[in-house]
């Protein structure tokens, strides 16, 4: 390239200075630019430490959402041509093995509610109060690229569908994350890898309780302070222990993947890897733990409940 | 004519990539901004940018102000060297422009630094020289569409 290639024409430009008043044109562009650095190091900032951006934040994304929907397009428009093209052979197969499952999955549960009646019973016999039984309602991610070095994804269900800051997010296995924004048509939710992102656990095997914390980058968890001569092995299941208060007990978290005991090191080192399949799942389980009253009343009229739409069915039974 | 190619900016911005890509994806929003910046720096100016950088940062579930920062200051560069870069042959204000990239991606990487998040890998740099390479293929687009348009 040679020659005059810069952008504009300079011809047109040039006259538009030359009639260009001196000083309408508000303030310079110095001002302006230390106007916005201040804004933007202010934001950070309320963003960062006091959260009070959440009502500002909700009303840009519902702005950006139907991009988001659109970049989601392609993806989704790729699955229904497949799911279109699939030939009555794999359907009949799918179907027979969903049917299996299903059986496999009902004996399962008819065997759980026996256990968990009992389990009701010996907790009374106790005297120890325990909440159970849970609603839950599906959700499907936005395949939406994010900011790379956070581990998050955008579902689509927000408060117009009762989703809350703070509410458990699961997968079909195990537990995926929690819903850290909302608006009112989609949500953002923090996944367990995440850095910032710690989650109380238990090991299912003997009950040793610990935190685990996204380490960020791929799909591991670190589980922290875990003394010499704690027993821990590889392969155990870590499942939550319902101590942080957010998520409710027992959903299998992860499966410990290394146990290395460094000699500098006061405490052992764990990793874990996540049970639910976080970067391949396309549905997910957004849960509402209901207390005992409320679980009598959505018995009652389990659609219409608190209007919370959509497809949505419980997990558990009311005692 | 502006605001569209704004928005087509942040809607590739936020379109799903394989993961190898991922860290290829030029910074779309920036340039855009860049190039009208550099054509009509009296209509597109540093609140523009600050505005979108708003907006990318709802996109892409990042703080609030952590691309609006960037941004506005690459943005407030452009504005005042525009005379000079628009004379430039378009190698040259590539390169310039591959600064201006750089500079954003630095002031990204500082805001990251100090709310302690966690730190990219090094292929993070990887999206200035995509910008590089589309630099002067995008610019003969935009300059095509704003001629089309009248705008300029």
């Amino acid at each position: 390239m040679s020659g005059v290639a810069g952008i504009g024409s300079a011809g047109c430009s040039a006259r538009v200075d030359a009639i260009k008043p001196l000083f309408l044109h508000g303030p310079s562009p110095t001002f302006r630019v230390i106007l916005a650095s201040v804004a933007a190091l202010g934001l950070i900032v309320a963003d960062h430490r006091y959260h009070h951006l959440d009502v500002f934040r909700a009303t840009l994304a519902v702005m950006v959402y139907p991009l988001q929907v659109l970049a989601d397009l392609p993806v989704r428009l790729a699955r229904n041509a497949k799911d279109r093209m699939a030939d009555e052979r794999m359907l009949r197969d799918q179907n027979e093995a969903l049917r299996r499952d299903n059986l496999v999955l009902n004996a399962r549960l008819q065997r759980l509610l026996a256990l968990e009646s009992e389990n009701m019973r010996l907790r009374d016999l106790l005297g120890s109060s325990f909440r159970i039984g849970e609603r839950v309602l599906i959700a499907e991610i936005l395949a939406v690229d994010l900011d790379p070095g956070r581990q998050q994804v955008i579902v689509n269900k927000g408060t117009s569908s009762g989703v809350f800051v703070g509410q458990p997010v699961l997968d079909a296995n195990a537990v995926m994350g929690q819903v850290v924004r909302t608006n009112p048509l989609s949500s953002t939710v923090l996944l367990i890898t995440d850095s910032e992102h710690a989650l109380p656990v238990e090991v299912n095997r003997n009950g040793l309780r610990t935190i685990a914390r996204g380490t960020g980058v791929g799909q591991d968890l670190e589980l922290l302070h875990i003394p010499k001569n704690a027993d821990i092995r590889v392969g155990d299941l870590l499942v939550t222990s319902g101590m942080g208060g957010r998520f409710p007990r027992g959903y299998p978290v992860a499966r410990v993947t290394g146990v290395r005991h460094a000699p500098d090191d006061p405490f052992t080192v764990v990793t874990a890897q996540p049970t639910a399949r976080l970067d391949r799942s396309r549905e997910v389980l957004l849960v509402w733990t209901l207390s005992p009253e409320s679980q009598n009343e959505s018995l009652g009229d389990a659609a219409a409940a608190n209007g919370i739409p959509g497809p949505e069915g419980r997990v558990g039974a009311a005692p | 004519m502006v605001l569209l190619t704004l928005v087509a900016a942040i809607f590739l911005t936020i379109l799903p990539l394989p993961v190898a890509g991922e860290d290829l994806r030029p910074q779309w929003v920036a340039m855009t901004l860049i190039f009208w910046a550099l054509a009509l720096p009296d209509r597109v100016g540093v609140f523009w940018a600050f505005g979108n950088g708003l907006l990318l940062d709802v996109a892409t579930g990042t703080l609030l102000g952590h691309h609006a920062l960037g941004l506005s200051l690459v943005v407030y560069v452009a504005v005042e060297l525009h005379a000079r870069v628009r004379i430039f042959p378009l190698w040259q204000q590539a390169l310039l422009v591959w600064l201006l990239l750089v500079l954003e991606r630095l002031l990204a990487l500082w805001v990251l630094g100090a709310t302690g998040q966690p730190m990219p890998s090094l292929t993070y740099w990887g999206s200035t020289f995509m910008g590089l390479l589309l630099w002067p293929w995008l610019s003969v687009v935009l300059r095509d569409l704003a001629h089309r348009a009248g705008a300029v």
